[in-house]
């Protein structure tokens, strides 16, 4: 018998063990929320009566979003009276379904992906075009002799699918390209790097960076861009329009004056990005203790440059590069072949109305004096 | 009893030691002959170069450098507390769903019209592909405002419970007829056959099954992760490494090798309190859970 209560007590001993290893932490803990408090701690905000409202990401924390999360550490939507929680994307997680379910008052996407959305009844408006150009890019090796669309017709051209492949299948019927292979792309570029494919689909601030930060195995060296030729679809003609902020038509009716906080809060994060890029890059890092910082610094600065300059102020919609992006959008992709485009799919009201206010308070809104800086790839990202 | 141990100890170290010797292997053989097999031109299943199977010191040694430049916390230091954060939420999953797995073996064996009629669902429950749940649940979760962990410990506590269950109704059933037939004669009552015979003729029966369910638990709550947009643990660790493949694949070898680390744990604290709860002689190992088993059923 006691034997056997020893044994008992050594159980629960081990179990209590697992447990305080465990509970530590299990308090207060966090979850994948960064929330405008952090900017309280940092005393920028005045506490009180801020209005709370989530920001939902199409992916995890990188310096594709820095300027959102400058706006959140910086307290600039505190300034404009918002506490601003940021969702994280995730696998599975689609921001304008978020955003349309009521998950979230505003959600990131790309213009296409939302447009699909809307026809199948999302009912969103895009209120903020924050990216002004295209980050998609089609890359092959320098020695393929691949320069220009024409040169696809009997290659091996790799694309991405899940509707990442309008751009290049619009520049394919655009330029007649006879005898295109198209096969599927993982999201990575080892398909180009093992010559599988003579051309690779990437995005200019990760997949494209990821063969320059890789070893060349026949020099020891880094791959150079000289290594690699690039087609760059706003210079095709084929572009589409990407990161935009969503929000559903009901929240356009009743909360206009939120929507511009939102955005005058937002495109002072990002004029702080791309005055202050290693600061934003740092507080991408601080949401994310796995992402590479070289990753991270080259990302920023082509974000920046797919933002700036905004000739009609950041995020105003341009509308040339709208129509464009709907006259790709109906005739390449699937779900909205022949579908109008209803009107009010986006409006410039809210974002014109808060460049003018920061115009007003001495922001450089456009960025005409823009320039890429130069950034020094890392092995590996580091 | 000492020396099983070193021979533990010993074919431990020997085994992980064979691991090292043939990925090293290979890619030496890869290397020498340019990708193919020796005087063959047949390619070789996996590329032996850098991307696709770092060299092993490479691996270890990204595990103690820096994880973010110009900081000082290291890669194991970042990978591991992401470990303890996963094993939290498999944890409560594990937890819950052993309770629950317990709890259907014991209506299951009270009660052959719950078992006819909920079987059929327990096994096509596993069926679905936990990526298909892990999603619906999160979203589920999200729209009744529940903490974040709630989903993950549920999609890790819809992996274990399975076979805590099938082992449990098992292990219930295991008593031979003349034990049954002994209580029956003392005119024991349900309850009292069910605690003092079937459930601790079942212990045995039980461990092996939770063995299986630790790791299952930990699985459940990687995957669940994902669509959580838990930023804290393994999953999102997985994930972003993942995403920097091309460039940095010794990063992605390291966090696997962390996430099976944290499994070896796991069992291993599932066995230490076997160890201390039934006694040697009484234990099963999996071979003779099989053939026990087909005694019980009979």
């Amino acid at each position: 018998m006691m034997k056997k209560s020893w044994r008992l007590l050594a159980v629960l001993a081990v179990l209590a063990l697992v447990v305080a290893a465990c509970g530590g932490e299990a308090d207060g803990e966090g979850t994948d929320e960064t929330s405008a408090t952090t900017a309280a701690q940092n005393g920028d905000a005045s506490g009180g009566d801020l209005t709370p409202v989530s920001l939902q990401l199409q992916w995890f924390a990188q310096a594709q979003f820095a300027g959102y999360y400058a706006a959140v550490a910086e307290g600039f939507y505190a300034e404009e009276g918002l506490d601003v929680t940021i969702l994280e994307g995730a696998v599975d997680i689609v921001p304008q379904q978020v955003v349309a379910t009521g998950g979230a008052e505003f959600g990131i996407a790309w213009v296409p992906k939302a447009l699909v959305s809307n026809q199948e009844g999302a009912g969103l408006v895009n209120v903020g075009q924050v990216f002004q150009r295209s980050g998609t890019l089609m890359v092959s090796w320098a020695d393929s002799g691949i320069t220009e669309p024409a040169d696809w017709a009997g290659k091996t051209v790799g694309n991405w699918g899940f509707g990442n492949e309008y751009e290049l299948t619009a520049a394919i019927e655009q330029f007649g390209v006879e005898g295109v292979n198209l096969v599927s792309q993982n999201f990575d570029m080892e398909g180009l790097l093992t010559r599988e494919l003579d051309a690779a689909e990437a995005m200019i601030y990760n997949e494209y960076a990821q063969v320059l930060e890789a070893v060349n195995p026949d020099t020891g060296e880094l791959y150079q861009p000289e290594d690699l030729n690039v087609i760059d679809f706003n210079e095709v003609g084929t572009a589409m329009l990407q990161d935009s902020i969503w929000v559903t038509e009901d929240y356009v009716a009743n909360n206009g004056d939120t929507i511009e906080a939102f955005l005058r809060g937002t495109f002072k994060g990002w004029i702080f990005c791309r005055d202050n890029a290693d600061a934003c890059v740092q507080h991408v890092l601080d949401a994310g203790s796995t992402l590479l910082t070289g990753h991270q610094t080259w990302q920023m600065n082509e974000i920046n440059a797919l933002i700036w300059p905004s000739a009609g102020g950041i995020g105003v919609m341009d509308k040339a590069l709208w129509d464009q992006t709907v006259e790709v959008a109906t005739t390449q992709i699937p779900e909205l072949a022949g579908v109008s485009i209803p009107e009010g799919s986006y409006t410039t009201e809210f974002a014109e109305a808060a460049v003018a206010a920061l115009n007003d308070a001495g922001l450089d809104t456009a960025g005409a004096n823009f320039t890429k800086a130069e950034v020094t790839v890392t092995e590996g990202g580091e | 009893m000492r020396n099983r141990r070193v021979r533990t100890v010993f074919s431990f170290v020997g085994i992980l030691a064979t691991l090292v010797l043939l990925w090293e292997g290979y890619k030496a053989m890869g290397a020498a002959t340019g990708g193919t097999w020796p005087f063959t031109d047949v390619e070789l299943p996996i590329r032996t170069n850098e991307r696709s199977m770092p060299h092993v010191w490479d691996i270890v040694s990204t595990l103690f450098s820096e994880a973010q430049r110009g900081r000082d916390e290291l890669l194991v230091t970042v990978l591991l507390k992401a470990a303890l954060f996963t094993f939290r939420s498999a944890l409560i999953g594990f937890t819950v769903g052993s309770l629950v797995g317990f709890g259907l073996g014991v209506l299951f064996v009270r009660s052959g019209l719950a078992e006819r009629g909920l079987m059929p669902y327990v096994v096509a429950s596993q069926t679905v592909p936990v990526l298909a749940i892990a999603p619906i649940l999160v979203v589920w979760s999200g729209r009744l405002d529940l903490p974040i962990w709630v989903p993950v410990g549920a999609i890790s506590a819809y992996l274990a419970f399975y076979p805590v269950a099938i082992s449990t109704l098992r292990g219930l059933r295991s008593p031979e007829a003349t034990s049954s037939e002994l209580m029956r004669s003392y005119a024991a009552t349900p309850n009292q056959v069910l605690f003092k015979l079937q459930i601790p003729a079942a212990m045995p029966y039980l461990f092996p099954a939770l063995k299986v369910a630790a790791t299952a638990s930990i699985i459940g709550a990687i995957v669940g992760e994902l669509p959580a947009g838990i930023r804290e643990g393994l999953g999102r660790a997985i994930l972003s490494f993942a995403s920097s493949f091309s460039s940095a694949p010794e990063k992605l070898f390291a966090s696997v090798l962390v996430a099976s680390l944290l499994g070896i744990v796991f069992v291993a604290l599932v066995t230490l309190v076997e160890r201390l709860t039934i006694p040697a002689g009484n234990r099963l190992d999996p071979n003779e859970l099989a053939m026990a088993g087909q005694g019980g059923a009979a």
